[in-house]
Formats: C-alpha cells, structure tokens, sequence
C-alpha cells in the first residue's frame, strides 16, 4: 500500500513538455494525404490491366515516382504516431510499452525504406 | 493488454428482490448495484419496487424512498437535489447523470443505477473521487498573478468574461471524466475531461497572468493528448457543457504558441 499522496501519486514526475510535436506532424501527415492518397487510387485505377513495360514507365516517372515517395513518407510518419498512441492507450506495463514502442519504430522504418527502395528502383531501373 | 473481462472478484452477481410496497398500483422497477466491502460478498444488482404515486419525479427522489421505506442499508451521495452540488452523479439507465435532474418518466422499463464507472467503489453506489479531486487540485485551479493586486477586484471585459460561459458552470460531479474511456484506461495520468475543462477556464481567463505555465503543465502525451475526441463527455455532460471543445481549444493554444 503506497503512501504517497493522491497529489504527488497524480502529479508523478510533472509535465514531459512533450506531445505537440506528434499531434501537429499527425495532423499535416493527414492533410497531405488527402491528394496524396486520392492521386495514388487514381494511378492504381489508371494501370489496372496495363503490361508490365507500361506500369514500370508509369510508376518510373518524376511525376509519379516523387508523389508516390511523398505518400509513403506521409502514411508512414502517419501509421507510426497512430500506432504509438494506440499502444500508449492499452498497455498497462512500463516494459511492455517500451517494447512495443521499439518495435512500432522499427517496423515503421522498415516499411518506409522498402516501398522507397522499390519506388527508387522503379525510377533508375536499378 | 485491454482486460476483456471483469476480475472474478468484480463480477456482478444477481441480488435481493426487495418486496413490492403495500397498495401501490404504479410501480417502478428499480435494479441497483450493491456492494458492501464489509460482508466480503461480491458485488450484485438488488431489484427495488418504488410506488411512483408516493414519490417525486426524479430518479434520486426513487433512490431516497427506497432508503427511507424499504431498505436503510442502501447507499448514495446526495446533497442539494438541484444539480449544482454534482454529488448525486452516477450511472443511471446506461448514462453517467446526476440522480436528481434525470426524470423517471425519461426512462423506458427499469431504472438500471450503477455508480460512475471504472472508479473504486467505497460502497454501493459511492465512487472513490480522491484522484479526480487531486488532479483537479494539481491544475491549481485558482486566479494566479504577479502584478501587484488592485485595491478592488480585478478588471475584466464584458467580451473577456463571456468567454469563460460554458466553462465556469461545470459542477465537477465527475460524469464525463468516468464516461471517457481514455480516463478509464490511462485515469491516473490522463487528467480527464472535466479536469481540462477547468484548466481550460483558467487559460482562458483574461485575469490570469500564469498562461504559458499552464500550458507547459498540460503539454504531455498523457496528461493532455489522451484525449482522442471520442465525445462521450460532451454527450454525457448533465449541464449540457461540452469539453472535448474546451480540450480543443487548449490543443489549438498549443499548436498557436509554436507557429
């Protein structure tokens, strides 16, 4: 049985000054990808059936390629804070929080620089 | 992880059925939680009968004939029966009210009375408030200033303090704080609806000269950002305020004093 206060248990260790950031980034990734997404429905609609030599030309061009990069940055940098939130929502344990937190990041990492690397290769037929 | 299931020792069990009161013709079924940390029984839901002809028309008015003619045992907050104390709050017919401004007649079949949710209970319908209090406490809810105090009272604009309707009339009978379920989840480090409501009115407060302190106190992932808009405080709120406006409006402070 702690015999803290209710006032030190509830201030614990104060402010963190932290959180802004996320929030705001959470909102510009969304706003950017209301075209972003909407564009990139529009090129998957636009290459259903196309041969494979016109999809690459499609998906290798400037003008596809550099949307496309700015979607997965966008949904990525969206997808890790959502998720970040989530586990900070309901996981009770210190640990386990960390853990998931670790993960989330790698995961995200991850992600991005796979879709970036096939989006590059697309682009300079490496 | 989320706990899908109440602890064995939560799980409600079917209670007492108090006996019918003598000749009463209109009768109100009423099902009310019991728990009693004295007899080591687990909780359970009691069915009352309350003669709606010898009775007022409020739900709190129910639960006060119950106490006085059919079972002393039972036990409620309440103090001034005209929602202003906010001591009568609990979960009332699925939603988080004041006992005593929720009708009997808004209420189809029986009267379902659970206390707040997701707090401790320290007897059947009395919740454990002592750390909605102590968050309250922690926002120093109170004018702070460094200017040397006027030989009257602090000046305000007429427009200045109609920024503070909307906010000043929260009660903190502690509804919407027990209905969000990111303070049920995160309650002892989310400060809760009705806490920001309150750091709100202060922020806003043309008197206080503390703004940018108060903001950094509330800048926090947990203390402030828990809040997802999920709505159920403003949508349970018995005075019809609306807080996850008022946590709005501090996020958009936030976001205003970094561009």
């Amino acid at each position: 049985m702690s015999m803290r206060t209710p006032l030190s248990r509830i201030t614990g260790r104060g402010s963190s000054k932290f959180g802004t950031e996320d929030y705001w980034i959470q909102r510009v990734s969304a706003v950017a990808l209301v075209p972003l997404s909407i564009f990139f429905v529009l090129v998957l609609i636009c290459l259903v059936g196309a041969p494979y030599e016109k999809a690459h030309a499609v998906l290798g061009s400037p003008w596809v390629a550099i949307p496309m990069g700015a979607t997965v940055i966008a949904a990525v940098v969206h997808m890790r804070i959502g998720i970040q939130v989530i586990i900070e929502d309901y996981t009770p344990s210190d640990l386990g929080k960390i853990a998931f937190v670790l993960l989330n990041n790698f995961f995200s990492a991850l992600v991005a620089l796979a879709i970036l690397w096939a989006v590059a290769k697309l682009s300079f037929g490496m | 992880m989320v706990q899908l299931l109440l602890p064995k020792n939560s799980r409600i069990q079917t209670g007492k059925t108090w006996p019918k009161p003598d000749g009463g013709t209109r009768l109100k079924e009423f099902r009310i939680y019991r728990w009693n940390p004295d007899d080591g029984k687990l909780p359970q839901i009691d069915t009352y009968f309350v003669d709606l002809d010898d009775c007022g028309p409020m739900v709190l008015d129910g639960l006060i004939y119950l106490k006085n003619k059919i079972d002393p045992t039972l036990t409620f907050r309440r103090s001034c029966r005209e929602g202003i104390c906010g001591s009568c709050a609990m979960n009332i017919d699925g939603l988080n009210t004041l006992a005593c401004t929720k009708g009997l007649d808004e209420i189809k079949g029986k009267v379902k009375v659970y206390p707040l949710p997701h707090m401790p209970v320290v007897k059947d319908l009395i919740p454990d408030l002592t750390g909605f209090y102590a968050q309250h406490r922690a926002i120093e809810p109170w004018l702070k200033t460094v200017s040397p105090t006027p030989q009257t009272e602090w000046l305000q604009s007429h427009d200045d303090r109609a920024k503070l309707d909307g906010l000043y009339e929260c009660i903190l009978c502690a509804s919407c704080s027990t209905s969000c379920p990111s303070y049920w989840w995160n309650g002892d480090r989310y400060l809760g609806p009705a806490v920001l409501l309150q750091a709100y009115r202060w922020l806003i407060d043309s008197r206080d000269e503390a703004t940018g302190d108060r903001l950094d106190e509330l800048e926090d992932p947990f203390r402030l950002y828990r809040c997802h808009t999920i709505m159920n405080c403003a949508n349970t709120c018995p005075k019809n305020l609306n807080p996850a406006k008022a946590i709005a409006e501090i996020k958009k402070m936030l976001i205003e004093r970094r561009l």
